[in-house]
């Protein structure tokens, strides 16, 4: 009982000191940031690197929940013969929750995790320490365009994901269910507000964006610098910015779209 | 400058550990000006993480460590980058920057710290790539390159700036003979024709001692030799001749300690026989 | 890689987003038929709004012309105040246009049905429609026909 008391103590200390190294980590590269919009060609590269290549899965995937939602909430909605409501459910579940919350876990999974990898192995291979010592801070060429990137790109892929979901659920809708396509637009952008609803939901991506970048790269600069080391810190960048993911997604819920 | 005799780095009663593992103990030493220096010790002494030290990336519990006058734990971040734009360092990896070419890796000190015009940086490039035997690999990406060759790269990266010391953090390590041969080569010719000061950090005995002008024998925390090559063949100390000549067995012991080996073996078989 | 193929490609995918955006805000959501200032708005007083919400759709015809933007009480009247947003191109409905609350399909949502009079006087921002007739509740309906029968 004493030993279980005592591990809960130190795993909790634990956790505080990982918060408190994230942190300085995160001040330091935000430090940075001036250094990284002012050689923005950088951050160009670095939205590439997460952005451009996480896009295919990204719109695959849109494309397929929309559809998904579509199947689903027909056979929901036509019990109660309200099928023509089923744009409004397919946009409102995208805006709000799925585009943000999947493009989010995709993200986390597909960039962070390559994110980590490569900084975890740019330390393992000392690449780091290097350019310290050639006088160059790694907050402002290495972390800061990284940051900066992630924050850009997360927003522009959950968008997309909306997007091109509500088009699969167009397509399953009018094409294959023969929903009335013009009732399908209709009652959609009468329930769904441009302010309230997709520019929330892109916030919500904004801050996923973020969260999902630092630790992406405040993992793969603390990992223990061997391969084991890196694919550790890999799996845990995936575990810890996916739970953050759904957990910043339930308390930006409560706060925006509870009136 | 000035004085050719003078001391670069000076160290002072070092102390520095790693979590509860004190590694070094009140270490003191000098690196000459203009000269080859190595520093030789046994693997897992803390060599690296000396040269970490003077380039201010660990700072030290206690002690001073001073490079070129400056004393370099004290150095706000911004002086201490322009005291390292005048050190080279070269890592065992190389540390190439893996998604730049050859060229780029070599290129990148002068684009990021000087706003020199590309033609110009062109040609520094390739007069330091042609120093280290490498300006046909110029579009080579680090992947392609052998260790050896991946040293030379770096070597280049390292010149490039002009630094007044390059450190050198375990040369030789896992070399064929031939890119042996050519980093001991390079390594002094490029001491001798820049003026520069070298420091190596080795347990590559010969190798080390042939183009070296002065030995530090540190071990457990302390310096235990220093001196010429010459010197430190003669010297007294017996756990610098058990390193020097590699003996199983002697100062440091070949058994690690253990209890006693005859009641080890009993109490195994009590064991067994319950 | 090639730096200019990096940023042609990350050019692509800016585009895609101004595409995806542009998407969500003309065909996903309102943006494009009520954008800030356009148009005008009136208030109507219902007996009964039922289930009618904020963002609601405004139709006569059966086609939309606007939205509701606003439901109150009004304690001095007792009734319900709505205002209407009615877009700019439709500006001519009469004084003396009717406006009631309808339901789509049997539990479908709830909007405002205008039916314009015949008066040449049109109204203008910040008028008010006399005539209405609220919403439908069922259950006051059901009540009504089990006490007349």
């Amino acid at each position: 009982m004493f030993n279980a008391a005592r591990s809960m103590g130190e795993w909790t200390l634990a956790v505080l000191e990982t918060l408190g190294r994230a942190s300085v980590f995160l001040a330091q590269t935000l430090l940075g940031m001036g250094a990284a919009v002012r050689r923005f060609s950088l951050v160009i590269k670095q939205v590439y690197a997460s952005g451009v290549r996480t896009l295919s899965i990204v719109l695959v995937s849109g494309l397929f929940v929309g559809m998904v939602l579509a199947l689903q909430g027909y056979n929901t909605l036509v019990q109660f013969g309200a099928e023509e409501s089923l744009g409004v459910v397919v946009a409102l579940t995208l805006v709000r929750e799925l585009g943000p919350v999947v493009a989010g876990l995709l993200f986390a999974g597909r960039a962070g995790s390559a994110l980590t990898a490569e900084i975890g192995l740019m330390k393992s291979t000392e690449q780091l320490s290097g350019l310290e010592m050639m006088a160059v801070d790694p907050f402002q060429r290495i972390f800061a365009p990284r940051l900066l990137a992630g924050f850009l790109a997360l927003p522009m892929l959950a968008a997309m994901f909306t997007a091109v979901g509500v088009l699969g659920g167009h397509l399953v809708a009018v094409d294959l269910l023969s929903v009335d396509a013009g009732v399908f637009w209709s009652r959609m952008q009468g329930a769904v507000g441009f302010y309230t609803d997709v520019l929330s939901g892109l916030l919500k991506a904004v801050v996923f964006g973020f969260v999902v970048t630092w630790i992406a790269i405040f993992e793969g600069w603390d990992c223990v610098p061997t391969p084991e080391g890196v694919a550790n810190a890999t799996t845990r960048t995936v575990v810890k910015s996916s739970l953050a993911v759904l957990g910043l997604d339930f308390v930006m819920t409560a706060v925006m779209f509870t009136v | 400058m000035s004085d050719p005799n003078s001391t670069l780095v000076k160290i002072r009663d070092l102390h520095f550990s790693r979590g509860s593992k004190a590694i070094f103990k009140g270490l003191s030493a000098d690196v000459p000006r203009g000269k080859v220096t190595t520093i030789l010790g046994p693997s897992g002494t803390g060599k690296t993480t000396l040269l970490k030290l003077i380039g201010g990336q660990e700072k030290p519990r206690s002690g001073r460590i001073e490079v070129d006058g400056e004393h370099v734990a004290g150095l706000s971040r911004k002086n201490l980058f322009s005291l390292r734009k005048k050190m080279g360092m070269l890592f065992q990896s190389g540390a190439l920057l893996t998604d730049l070419t050859v060229f780029d890796n070599v290129a990148f000190p002068l684009r990021e710290h000087t706003e020199l015009p590309e033609s110009l940086i062109h040609k520094l490039v390739l007069m330091r790539l042609h120093a280290v035997g490498l300006r046909g690999a110029r579009d080579l990406m680090p992947a392609e390159l052998s260790g050896g060759m991946a040293r030379r790269a770096a070597l280049a990266r390292a010149l490039v700036m002009d630094p007044m010391m390059i450190l050198y953090d375990e040369p030789f390590t896992g070399q064929d003979p031939i890119s042996m041969g050519v980093l001991l080569e390079l390594i002094s010719t490029v001491n001798k024709a820049l003026g520069l000061t070298s420091l190596i950090v080795s347990h590559d005995l010969g190798e080390a001692l042939s183009i070296s002008d002065h030995v530090i024998v540190i071990s457990a925390g302390v310096v235990v030799e220093s001196g010429s090559p010459d010197q430190l063949h003669n010297s007294e100390s017996a756990w610098v001749q058990q390193f020097l000549n590699g003996r199983p067995d002697g100062p440091v012991p070949f058994q690690l300690s253990a209890p006693n080996y005859a009641e080890d073996l009993a109490s195994d078989e009590e064991r067994l026989s319950v | 890689m090639n730096v200019r193929i990096v940023e042609t490609l990350v050019g692509f995918f800016v585009l895609l987003f101004f595409v995806a955006m542009f998407i969500l805000a003309m065909k996903v959501s309102n943006l494009a038929s009520f954008s800030g200032t356009g148009g005008y708005t009136v208030s109507a007083y219902f007996e009964n709004v039922g289930g009618l919400k904020r963002r609601a759709p405004v139709a006569a015809g059966g086609v939309r012309v606007g939205q509701v933007t606003g439901i109150s009480y009004n304690t001095d009247t007792y009734k319900a105040l709505v205002t209407i947003k009615i877009n700019e191109q439709f500006d001519k409905f009469p004084t003396d246009t009717s406006a009631s609350i309808f339901t789509s399909g049997l539990l479908g949502e709830q909007y405002v049905g205008l039916s314009p009079g015949g008066l040449d006087d049109y109204l203008a921002d910040g008028d008010e429609i006399d005539l209405t007739q609220s919403a439908l509740v069922l259950e006051k309906l059901i009540g009504n026909f089990l006490t007349s029968k």
